[in-house]
């Protein structure tokens, strides 16, 4: 459990780190054929913040947050939630620590069709064997606005309240960080905006931390901060984005092409 | 077309194969069952021609329609005729048989070989003095009461050497003979693994029939002479009662009987391999299905580009062609190997099988090899016209569109009429063919309703699958996700259970009734008969009611007879004793004081001929003497009990050869080791005689059932085979549709056990939900065949093998753990980023 007091909104932003990352390097294959996505990264995502990593495709941002989340192993280097180091975890300990501890939202949903939506919501807790906290489902069902849908399943659902779904799945169990890689891929722009808007408030008004994976400059205008990856490398990173200002940055990376 | 076929198979190499598998092991039983009688029969063919070589026109006894003045045995072959027919024109020998059973006891005492196996026979020497059909290897010729020569196999088996006393019987008494000499002979029967022992002819006339006469004559053709020709001049000598047959003739009688019997066999051991396969259409249809939906992103494509429908459906097939080829092929390579290793097994183990060489007709190769196509592409012939549907514009679409969930209701409505008629149809059956067109008709309705059963009984299973937390509320909810499929998959194993569950129960029924019947109208302690059911001399019942500890002993002996013109068999015993010895139920009248021409009949014959107690009968005896029977007792027989009781001793003067069925016994001290072994004593310690108490005939009976249930088993284990197999399927296909899931499930916190464990509970509940529609449909028709048997069988009632029954569904829970091994594993495998990443 976390130590952050119930619906406290906090303000004035910590300076605490949520994740951490130091020297990471990521390798995939050998010889010949291998290819470094990750160059010794370091980077550090604070407590109640939103950020949002960009990048051409192939610059490393997906790989970045699957080893940040536990989701893919390291080559080298460190990354660590809150005071946890995850390099040294074995596998049973790092299902643990994304059940308990972390967050996630996908491109494509991944909702389970034969949970209705408040069980896909639970889940996490469902699966830790844990009573969730309703006051908090409560209140966090609200802020997505889903208090009428909860007995409906994916597919009575549309494709933005499938998502939201999703979002208050990741908000449910109180992560220490959310981890979004693109979450408004699938949706249109309307209720594109109204899931990054739920994400902002998440770290606005519930002091959750929010790390997204975009390819798209208004996505990434919600955060408060971008990281831009380049090659395998943190190249530039930009404080209170404009949807404008990122795409200016975006097109300096031209030479490599536009993102997919 | 072909081409992408062939791709597509190559590409999808692991998922098809357990498909190949299934259809595999069901070609390799067609093909093993094929070659396996094919290669018996030829040698029994073979076996038996050999039999006649030497023969020309045997001459045997005829009994002709209309011979009714007497009733009695068969008549025989005299010295006289074979006299004559030795001199015939064309004839340049005769010679004459006489055979019956001969127990050879070994070193030990012991019976050697099976009791009906055991055959004696009369040593006929020619004119130099030799059997041409029996060439001796050592020694001579038996001659005299005292001597016989056996065969080579059986004097080395049972370790005897020219000039050994042998102990033997022919009809209970023990014959003690010295053995004269050691013979191998070219007899079917002992080629088979039985025994022949050879008396001197006028011996073997005297055990076996009368003195002077033969049951079988054999003339010799001159050279020059046709068989017809012999056949011609022979049958001018014959008396009414004597009919000729040509060598030939009689050697394609024997291989029509032989294929005859062989045919039933086949036949048997194709339904079982037609069952297997049967099973195994399931998985290939499954199988097609899924990969069908799979590809249907790529075959929209092809209709994108320009192919037809029926060009998609001809792919699908192909590849099912290609499938079936395949499995085809292997199957029938193993089934060849089944072949082989079946003879190995029995000539290993009984002995009982001629030798000859592995016969694989061409006809076995072009059935298995169809079987295995025919079958593949009849099971992927719906999956290829739902592919053709594929409209071309799913190509375009990001997600691929997931099948529609038809309405279940036609569906569901056809099965349950279906079942509601095959229902109707088993429970007012009047015949095994009614009995089995219903219970037919059930399982097609319940298989037709397997999709809508699915839900409700696997809901039941919430409860239990709620211990295991979200893994067991997940994987229920996954087994109820594709009732199809659920239903197709646990329908493979329904059918082999329902075999099982309802052959189970109905043996064991049946066991418990003959059971009930066989000793529950006994009072007698012991039951002594020949161990070949042949029958037994009068001497054993004289010995038996002379030895002290026998308080009452009765044969049961049979004569034909003709009661107010219709046949019917006389049962001799002894009227002073029977009542002691019998615990029969008496609607009328008694058992006490039967002697003279005083009869009891059983309830059932008595009302069929309309007889009452009191009833007056005109009787002919068999050897066709006149007279006047009175019913004086009507009891409730069983199957072993009724018919027409008499006193032995009015019937003795009718006999022309007075022998028993068996005797029963009753002592002073009842059963106990001491009394058998003394009983066994006075009957000279003869390995011919079998001395049972009630409960050796019940062990008997139970062995007997055991056995048979045993092979069935195992014959049906074949289906359940196939079933896991089709689970694996199932379970491979599910984990891998559901990736992204399965990813998305480890990303947010469920470990590779919990993974794994979700896996094999689905497995789990699916299986266990075919047990339970096939153990509860076969208690069904184990019930509903009851009242059919129990017309049969008085004492027939429902027995549940509770605990067989509890065994099978634990047998189809392990078949889900099993079947779930791999696919868990692969599941809990999975790369949990592509997992998440794939389409």
């Amino acid at each position: 459990m976390t130590t952050t007091p119930f619906g406290a909104p906090t303000a004035v932003r910590s300076t605490a780190v949520a994740a951490r990352a130091t020297d990471l390097t990521k390798v995939y294959g050998q010889g010949e054929t291998q290819v470094v996505a990750l160059d010794a990264v370091s980077v550090e995502f604070r407590q109640a913040e939103f950020t949002a990593i960009m990048g051409p495709s192939g610059s490393g941002k997906s790989t970045l947050m699957h080893c940040m989340a536990g989701l893919d192993s390291v080559s080298g280097g460190s990354a660590r939630i809150g005071d946890t180091e995850l390099t040294s975890l074995n596998d049973k300990k790092l299902t643990r620590l994304r059940r308990d501890k972390i967050g996630f939202i996908f491109q494509a949903f991944n909702l389970l069709p034969t949970l209705n939506a408040l069980e896909n919501i639970t889940l996490p807790m469902d699966i830790a064997g844990r009573k969730p906290d309703q006051r908090w489902l409560d209140m966090v069902v609200d802020t997505v606005g889903l208090s009428g849908r909860l007995k409906h399943r994916p597919n009575q659902l549309s494709g933005g309240q499938q998502q939201r779904v999703a979002v208050a799945r990741a908000l449910a169990g109180r992560p220490e960080i959310m981890f979004a890689d693109e979450p408004t891929g699938n949706l249109d722009s309307r209720s594109g905006a109204e899931v990054l808007g739920f994400l902002r408030n998440s770290v606005r008004e519930l002091g959750q931390t929010v790390v997204m994976v975009t390819h798209d400059p208004v996505a990434a205008s919600y955060a408060d901060r971008v990281v831009f990856l380049a090659d395998g490398r943190i190249v530039d990173e930009m404080r209170d984005p404009t949807a404008d200002a990122v795409l200016d940055r975006m097109k300096r990376f031209d030479a490599k092409g536009r993102t997919s | 077309m072909f081409r992408t076929a062939l791709r597509n198979v190559l590409a999808h190499k692991a998922r098809l194969l357990m498909t190949v598998l299934a259809v595999m092991l069901g070609v390799a039983f067609v093909s093993g069952t094929l070659v396996f009688t094919s290669t018996i029969s030829d040698a029994y063919q073979k076996s038996s021609e050999k039999g006649f070589t030497g023969v020309d026109v045997a001459i045997e006894p005829h009994r002709k329609s209309g011979d009714d003045d007497n009733p009695g045995r068969l008549p025989q072959l005299s010295q006289r005729l074979l006299d004559r027919a030795a001199k015939v024109p064309g004839a340049a020998g005769a010679t004459g048989s006489v055979n019956g059973f001969a127990a050879i006891a070994d070193k030990k005492g012991k019976l050697t070989g099976e009791g009906f196996s055991s055959s004696g026979a009369n040593y006929y020497p020619g004119a130099d003095g030799k059997d041409p059909r029996y060439p001796l290897k050592s020694g001579r010729a038996p001659k005299g009461a005292g001597e016989i020569a056996l065969d080579a196999r059986t004097a080395e088996r049972a370790g005897y050497k020219v000039g050994d006393t042998v102990r033997m019987s022919v009809d209970g008494p023990v014959l003690t003979q010295k053995l004269t000499g050691v013979f191998t002979t070219d007899d079917g029967n002992v080629s088979a693994g039985g025994s022949l022992a050879l008396f001197d002819t006028p011996t073997a006339q005297k055990l076996y029939g009368n003195p002077g006469e033969f049951s079988r004559i054999d003339v010799k053709a001159a050279a020059g002479t046709s068989q017809a020709a012999l056949k011609a001049s022979v049958e001018k000598i014959l008396p009414k009662d004597a009919e000729a047959t040509t060598a030939k003739e009689l050697a394609e009688e024997q291989s029509r009987i032989i294929s005859q019997s062989m045919d039933g066999m086949r036949t048997s051991l194709l339904v079982f391999a037609g069952i297997a396969l049967f099973v195994g259409i399931f998985i290939i249809a499954n199988t097609f299905t899924m990969l069908v939906a799979q590809r249907t992103k790529e075959l929209a494509l092809l209709r994108a580009v320009g192919a037809s429908r029926r060009q998609v459906t001809r792919s699908v097939l192909i590849e099912a062609f290609v499938v079936g080829s395949v499995a085809g092929v292997t199957g029938l390579l193993a089934g060849i190997g089944i072949g082989a290793g079946l003879r190995a097994l029995i000539s290993g183990t009984g002995a009982t099988v001629p030798d000859g060489p592995l016969v694989i007709a061409p006809s076995t190769i072009l059935v298995s090899l169809g079987v295995g196509i025919v079958v593949t592409m009849l099971a992927a012939w719906l999956p290829g016209r739902r592919a053709a549907k594929i409209p071309p514009v799913a190509a375009m679409n990001s997600v691929h569109a997931v099948a529609t969930t038809k309405s279940l209701v036609v569906r569901n409505s056809i099965g349950g009429v279906l079942t509601a008629l095959g229902a109707a149809v088993v429970l007012t059956a009047g015949s095994s063919t009614m009995m089995g067109l219903g219970a037919g008709l059930v399982l097609i309705g319940v298989f037709v309703l397997t999709p809508l059963l699915s839900r409700p009984v696997i809901a039941a299973s919430a409860p239990v699958l709620r211990l295991f937390g979200m893994p067991g509320k997940l994987a229920r909810q996954n087994a109820v996700r594709n009732p199809r499929r659920t239903a197709a998959t646990a329908s493979a194993l329904m059918i082999g259970l329902t075999l099982i569950t309802g052959l189970t129960v109905i043996a064991g029924s049946v066991q418990q009734a003959i059971d009930k019947m066989a000793t529950g109208s006994l009072k007698a302690d012991y039951v002594v008969s020949m161990a070949s059911m042949t029958p037994l001399s009068t001497d054993v019942e004289k010995k038996l009611s002379a030895h002290p500890d026998v308080t009452a002993a009765s044969p049961l002996r049979s004569s034909p007879a003709r009661i107010g013109g219709e046949h019917q068999s006389l049962t001799g015993v002894n009227g002073k004793t029977i009542g002691k010895l019998t615990n029969l139920e008496f609607t009328a009248g008694s058992v006490n004081g039967l002697s003279g021409d005083k009869v009891v009949v059983d309830d059932a014959t008595a009302r069929i001929n309309h007889w009452k107690l009191g009833s007056s009968l005109d009787v002919t005896f068999e050897d066709g003497k006149k007279g006047k029977l009175t019913v004086s007792g009507l009891y409730k027989g069983n199957d072993l009990m009724r018919g027409v009781w008499i006193d032995k001793e009015a019937l003795a003067p009718h006999q022309s050869q007075v022998d028993d069925r068996q005797v029963m016994v009753k002592t002073k001290g009842g059963t106990s080791e001491a009394t058998e072994a003394s009983l066994r004593k006075a009957l000279g310690d003869n390995p011919a005689i079998q001395i049972q108490t009630k409960q050796d005939i019940s062990d008997g009976i139970s062995k007997a059932i055991g056995l048979l249930l045993n092979m069935l088993y195992g014959l049906l284990a074949m289906a359940v085979v196939v079933a896991v197999l089709g689970v694996v399927n199932t379970l491979a296909m599910s984990v891998f549709e559901r990736q992204q899931e399965i990813g998305m499930l480890r990303a947010i916190g469920l470990d590779r056990k919990g993974i794994k464990r979700m896996v094999r509970l689905e497995s789990l509940v699916i299986s266990l939900f075919g047990g339970v529609l096939g153990v509860g449909l076969g208690v069904f028709f184990g019930w509903a065949a009851g009242d059919l048997i129990s017309k049969g069988i008085s004492t027939y009632e429902l027995v549940l093998p509770w605990g067989r029954m509890g065994l099978f569904l634990l047998l189809s829970a392990l078949v889900g753990v099993l079947a779930a091994l791999w696919p868990a594993r692969r599941a809990a495998k999975l790369n949990m980023l592509s997992a998440i990443k794939a389409e």
